[in-house]
C-alpha cells in the first residue's frame, strides 16, 4: 500500500466559488493515477462520509487527461461567514493526504 | 480573422509578473492585452467595504507596465472585475490609479469605464417578476435580503468589452467580469469560434497557474485560429505540458469540464492536448453550448456587524483534557454575567460569541475528524455585535472573565488563557458575509452594465 501524499504530485483543495469547495488529486504517473482510479479506493461516499455531506452533493469525476481525480461539496460555512475557517479553502485536503492505495491491483 | 494573438501578463494586477516576460510576449505581437482585476477568493470584505485586496503600490506596477505596452503598440488593454470586488468604490478606486499612471507617464487614450453594481430597484423588480434564481448551494434571499446588501455587482460577459471597443475604447476598466469574458471578447469579436475563445480565455485568465511548475505569477500567451489555439508562456524557465493545461480547468471549479458563462456553457469533455514543442501546446475539440436564456450571476455582502477578537492559548494539560467541558461551561456562565452587567444582553441574540480552537479543529471546524487535542492550544474568541463600542465592551468582559473561569482540579485562582497581546481585544471593525449565489436575467446582456467613455 502507498499513501496518497507518496504518488500523487498535488492534493489540494480550494474554493470554487464563495460556496463550494472542490478538491483535486493529481498525479504525474499516469500507472499511479490508473491505479487508483481503478481501485475505487477514493469513492463517492468515502468523500460523504469524510466531509460530513450526502452522496447526492458530491460531484466526483475522474479527469484522465489531466490524471486527476476529483470531487466538489457544498461549503458548510460559505467563505468568510462567521463560522467558517477557511477563507479561501485551501487547508480542506488534510483527511485525504494518507488515504492508502494498493500496490498494485 | 485567421488568428487572435492574446496576451495575460499575469494571473491577477497587484500579484506582480516579470518584465521580460511582458517584453518577450510584446514580440509576438499580441492583438491584445488582458487582466484579471478581482476574484471573490478573498472573501466578503472587498465587495462589503468596496476595498482592494492587494497594496496599491502593487497594482499601480503591474497596471503601469501593461499600460505601456498596450499603448506603445496601439493595442487595447482590458481589465476586469477591478480593485477585487468590481463595485463602484472598487471601480472608483483603480480607475484613479489608471489616472495617476496616465498623468505621470504623459499617457493619451478613449477610456471605458463599465459599471458592474446593481441598482436594487431593478433587482427587487426582476425578483418579483420570478426572474432571479438560485444557484446551489444558495443563501435565500427576498427584497428585505437585497435592501440589505452593501454592494451588490452582476457579474458582466463579453457584450459590455465589445460594445466598450465598438465605440472606439482603447483602455477598458471594468467591474465585476467572468474572468474569461475579458479574453473572450477580442476573438469572438474577429469571428473565431466560442469554444476556441473561452477554452482560451480561460487558460490565460490565470496568467502563468496553467504552466507545469509555477513558481512565481507571470503572463501566458495564446495563439487562437479557426479549429484550435496554441498557448505559450513567455517566460523561459516556464514550460506547458498537455497535462497541465488540461489540468487548468480543475481548479477553482466544481466541474473540471463545465464552465458557466452568461451566453452558455464552455464543454471541455471532448478536448485533446498536443505538445507541439517542448514548451507549448495545442487545444482543439472544445465546444461552447449556447444558453437557452442569458443570465447574469450575481453576487453581494452584507454587512452583518461589527467584531473584536481575542486570541489566548492553554498550555495546561488539565484543562485541554475536559477542553469541551471546559468551554461549555465557560460560556454558560458568561452568558450570565454579561446578562447582569449589560442590562440584560443575551448570548447568540444580542450579540454573537464565537470561539475556534486551534490544535484541535481550527482549521476544519465540524468536518474534522481527529478529535484529540495538541499539547497546546490556542482560542480565538470572537464577539460579534451591532457596533464596535459594543463589540469591544463584550470583549472585554470575555477577556477577563475566561481568563480566571476555573476547573474543578485546581483550587484556587487561575489564569487560564496565554494572552500574547495587551490589550488582548484587538477591533476588526465592520464585518460582511456574502449573501447571493443567483443569477438574474437581463432584459439585454448590456442594461447592466452602464459605461462611461473618457478621454484621458
Amino acid at each position: 500500500m502507498s499513501k496518497l501524499w507518496e504518488i500523487t504530485k498535488l492534493v489540494r483543495s480550494k474554493n470554487a466559488g464563495p460556496f463550494v469547495l472542490t478538491f483535486d488529486i493529481m498525479f504525474d504517473d499516469p500507472d499511479a493515477y490508473y491505479r487508483t482510479r481503478d481501485s475505487g479506493v477514493i469513492n463517492k461516499g468515502l468523500v460523504a462520509r469524510l466531509y460530513n455531506t450526502s452522496e447526492e452533493d458530491v460531484m466526483f469525476f475522474n479527469c484522465d487527461n489531466a490524471l486527476a481525480i476529483k470531487f466538489s461539496i457544498p461549503r458548510p460555512n460559505f467563505s468568510g461567514d462567521l463560522n467558517d475557517s477557511d477563507v479561501f479553502g485551501g487547508q480542506q485536503f488534510g483527511p485525504l493526504v494518507d488515504i492508502e492505495v494498493p500496490d498494485r491491483l | 480573422m485567421e488568428e487572435v494573438r492574446a496576451f495575460a501578463p499575469t494571473g491577477v494586477i497587484g500579484s506582480s509578473y516579470l518584465e521580460s516576460s511582458l517584453a518577450r510576449a510584446m514580440e509576438w505581437e499580441p492583438h491584445f492585452i488582458g487582466s484579471d482585476g478581482g476574484s471573490t477568493d478573498h472573501g466578503p470584505d472587498a465587495l462589503g467595504r468596496g476595498k482592494c485586496m492587494f497594496p496599491r503600490q502593487a497594482v499601480k506596477r503591474d497596471m503601469k507596465l501593461m499600460l505601456q505596452a498596450a499603448r506603445s503598440s496601439n493595442i487595447p488593454l482590458l481589465v476586469g472585475s477591478a480593485g477585487t470586488a468590481g463595485a463602484d468604490l472598487n471601480l472608483e478606486w483603480a480607475s484613479d490609479v489608471l489616472m495617476e499612471i496616465a498623468r505621470e507617464e504623459g499617457l493619451h487614450f478613449r477610456l471605458a469605464l463599465i459599471h458592474a453594481e446593481q441598482d436594487k430597484e431593478y433587482l427587487k423588480n426582476k425578483l418579483r417578476q420570478g426572474k432571479i434564481r438560485p444557484l446551489h448551494p444558495a443563501p435565500d434571499i427576498n427584497e428585505e435580503a437585497i435592501d440589505k446588501a452593501s454592494h451588490i455587482v452582476g457579474m458582466m460577459g463579453t457584450e459590455p468589452y465589445l460594445r466598450a471597443m465598438d465605440e472606439g475604447a482603447q483602455v477598458v476598466l471594468a467591474g465585476r467580469s467572468s474572468d474569461t469574458s475579458i479574453f473572450a471578447a477580442v476573438p469572438i469579436r474577429n469571428g473565431l469560434p466560442p469554444g476556441v475563445a473561452w477554452h482560451a480565455a480561460k487558460i490565460l485568465e490565470c496568467g502563468a497557474a496553467s504552466v507545469a511548475v509555477r513558481r512565481h505569477p507571470d503572463g501566458m500567451m495564446a495563439w487562437l485560429r479557426n479549429d484550435h489555439f496554441v498557448v505559450e508562456a513567455p517566460n523561459p524557465d516556464y514550460i506547458c505540458t498537455p497535462q497541465s493545461i488540461a489540468s487548468h480547468t480543475l481548479y477553482e471549479n466544481a466541474h473540471p469540464f463545465h464552465l458557466l458563462e452568461p451566453s452558455g456553457m464552455l464543454d471541455v469533455t471532448g478536448a485533446e492536448y498536443e505538445a507541439i514543442s517542448d514548451r507549448a501546446v495545442r487545444v482543439w475539440g472544445s465546444d461552447f453550448v449556447p444558453a437557452d436564456k442569458y443570465t447574469i450571476k450575481l453576487e453581494a455582502a452584507e454587512l452583518i456587524g461589527y467584531q473584536s477578537v481575542i486570541i489566548g492559548s492553554i498550555r495546561d494539560p488539565v484543562m485541554i483534557r475536559q477542553l469541551d467541558s471546559w468551554l461549555a461551561g465557560m460560556q454558560e456562565r458568561l452568558d450570565q454575567r454579561i446578562r447582569g452587567s449589560f442590562d440584560g444582553m443575551e448570548m447568540g441574540k444580542d450579540y454573537k460569541l464565537f470561539i475556534r480552537v486551534y490544535g484541535l479543529n481550527g482549521t476544519m471546524g465540524p468536518l474534522e475528524p481527529v478529535r484529540t487535542p495538541g499539547h497546546e492550544v490556542c482560542l480565538v474568541m470572537e464577539v460579534t455585535a451591532d457596533s464596535q463600542e459594543l463589540a469591544t465592551d463584550l470583549a472585554d468582559a470575555v477577556e477577563h472573565f475566561a481568563l480566571h473561569y476555573p476547573v474543578p482540579e485546581w483550587h484556587g485562582l487561575i489564569s487560564g488563557l496565554a494572552y500574547p497581546y495587551s490589550p488582548a481585544v484587538l477591533n476588526r471593525g465592520a464585518v460582511y458575509q456574502f449573501s447571493m449565489n443567483h443569477v438574474v436575467e437581463p432584459g439585454d446582456p448590456l442594461e447592466m452594465f452602464p459605461m462611461e467613455l473618457v478621454e484621458v
